[in-house]
């Protein structure tokens, strides 16, 4: 169990395999940039073709990429104890199907990239509130219904999305498989998810504690004081909006948002007020590593990243799963 | 500690209790025996406040259920479950920690005397040294008493325990029962719902016991738990032994 000062050590520790992470983003790509041009363009003084390769394609596909990593990773681990379950991931509730409706819809009627955005978010709420409804209809917020609904409310989006690629037609079927995959380069700005990414950390910083208690049970959390239904309807719409933030950047990157923090578990225990902080850094560190590799495995063409995280993540979850049996279940 | 009055529970068909008026003071302990599906379980989470009475009213010491505020309601009981359950790994210590969410504020952290507290309550229930052990990797038996060291270093004044007893071999039933004498010898005041009457007459001062109907008894357990009563209540004839010091029932 951390205490605060080892806590801090930690976090500090990834914060510079972050700006490391960040810097190596930086420095690789089809197009050579020397390191030295890298950091004068990063402190301002650059100029020429490698300088405005680094300040105004590479520096913000790295930061979003930071902050849709982050923005994964803290959702997942807050799902995890939402539903009680290690092995539940963001999309798991249906937020990615439903912004994958929207997106792929506002790509089929040929709208310009702000609606295909628009349309991710929106599609993205209006799952986040149907399963709401739908799973709080009685009140009792059982982890099982809120499992349940969300599981259907996803593959009916699964259904709508499958519905739009078949009728799509064959020009945009690539732009709509990349969204769907999940693609750095569609990010535009990386402030917008970097600022929802610091204020989701704000607002469930508070409720780790109480956290900790959810995951050990809700009878237990109730016993100790906890409002349990407060508690999972703070979780849910935290999680869902930080989801929703990452998918509206980037499409629906897979597997970060479930690796990461499992990962994070096996490495610092389930202590949530390391946790979340830890795993939102991790999954900042990961992402724009394996949107690096994207970008240059193949050079010049480029992979969307959500099929290297999947490819990297899928052998990485069994080698865990298959070490640590009981540690996770 | 605890007063009800005019408590009505009931759990699907089942009446539990009706009208029932009880008031336990620091340094007294009750004990609950009935019937499987009587709703002793029910009526013990109901008194924790974990699930609403169908009527009359509940206070836990001055503290109206339901409690608007969970953790001063937390500060003053303390609830261990019949069953123990945990998704994810965790290490003993930081399990009875748990106990201590109830007085810490929201940013505060854990203390060295809060750590002291948890390591002196594993310590009281016999699993000193295993604070660093996985929970999972503990059986049944010491799981139980894992919970039981979580609701020692929550210390309440009231402490409401579900079937206590279940998991632990006969050495441990005992040592467990000593320690809620230890607690009630303290000034705390116990509540626990047990299935033998046996020990419910050596270790507790009064007895309730649920008929299954509504229909409940409570008095102090010499007068309460009788041959005669017993047998009603589980419906099988059982007969009382005055043999080896402490009285024992037997089913005929």
């Amino acid at each position: 169990m951390p205490t605060p000062r080892r806590a801090l050590l930690v976090l500090l520790l990834l914060l510079l395999l972050a700006a490391a992470s960040l810097l190596a983003a930086l420095l690789a790509g089809s197009y050579a940039v020397a390191p030295g041009v890298v950091f004068d363009a990063l402190l301002g003084n650059g100029s020429g073709v490698g300088a405005e390769v680094v300040v105004n394609l590479r520096l913000p596909r790295a930061l979003g990429a930071f902050a849709c990593g982050g923005l994964l990773a803290l959702a997942g681990a807050l799902m995890q104890v939402l539903l009680w379950n290690p092995l539940a991931d963001p999309y798991v509730l249906g937020i990615s199907g439903g912004a994958g409706v929207g997106a792929l819809a506002a790509m089929l009627l040929g709208l310009p990239l702000i609606f295909i955005h628009g349309g991710a978010f929106a599609g993205a709420l209006a799952a986040m509130l149907l399963v709401f409804g739908l799973a709080r209809g009685d009140n009792s917020w059982t982890q099982a219904r809120l499992l349940l609904t969300g599981v259907i409310v996803a593959a009916g989006c699964g259904a709508a999305v499958a519905l739009i690629l078949s009728v799509a037609p064959e020009q945009k079927l690539h732009g709509m498989l990349f969204w769907l995959m999940g693609d750095a380069g569609q990010i535009v700005s990386p402030w917008p998810p970097l600022a929802v990414l610091a204020a989701g950390l704000v607002a469930a910083l508070p409720f780790a504690r109480e956290m900790n208690l959810l995951a050990r049970g809700e009878t237990l959390a109730a016993t100790l004081g906890v409002a349990v239904p407060r508690l999972r309807a703070v979780l849910y719409v935290l999680a869902s909006l930080l989801t929703a933030a990452a998918v509206t950047s980037a499409g629906s990157i897979g597997f970060i948002g479930l690796v990461v923090p499992h990962l994070m578990r096996l490495l610092l225990g389930t202590d949530q007020r390391l946790l979340l902080p830890a795993a939102a850094i991790a999954g900042g560190i990961l992402l724009p590593l394996a949107d690096t590799l994207a970008r240059t495995v193949v050079a010049p063409q480029q992979l969307p990243v959500g099929v290297l995280t999947a490819l990297i993540g899928v052998p990485a979850f069994l080698f865990l799963l298959t070490r640590q049996p009981r540690a996770s279940a | 500690m605890l007063t009800t009055a005019a408590l009505d529970v009931s759990i699907g068909s089942v009446d539990v209790c009706r009208r029932l008026d009880l008031s336990l003071a620091r340094g007294e302990s009750l004990a609950i025996l009935g019937r499987n599906g009587a709703g002793k379980s029910t009526l013990l989470a109901t008194l924790a406040g974990l699930r609403p009475a169908q009527g009359g009213r509940i206070a836990i010491a001055g503290i109206e259920l339901p409690a608007r505020d969970g953790r001063a309601l937390a500060a003053q009981r303390g609830y261990l479950a019949q069953q123990q359950h945990d998704a994810f790994a965790t290490e003993v210590l930081e399990a009875v920690l748990a106990g201590r969410h109830p007085h810490l504020s929201r940013w505060e952290w854990e203390s060295a005397g809060d750590r002291r507290i948890a390591e002196q309550a594993l310590a009281t229930v016999g699993l000193a040294g295993v604070g660093s052990r996985p929970l999972h990797t503990l059986s049944g038996g010491e799981r139980q008493r894992v919970a039981l060291a979580t609701l020692l270093a929550q210390q309440p004044g009231l402490y409401l325990l579900d079937e206590p007893l279940t998991h632990l071999d006969l050495n441990h039933q005992i040592a467990t029962l000593e320690i809620l004498a230890g607690l009630v010898r303290d000034g705390a005041a116990v509540v626990a719902v047990l299935h033998d009457p046996s020990l419910a007459l050596r270790y507790f001062a009064r007895a309730l016991l649920l008929f299954g109907s509504g229909e409940s008894l409570a008095g102090p357990a010499p007068e309460v738990l009788t041959a005669a009563n017993l047998s009603r209540l589980y419906g099988h004839p059982l007969r009382r032994f005055d043999g080896a010091g402490h009285p024992v029932f037997i089913p005929e």
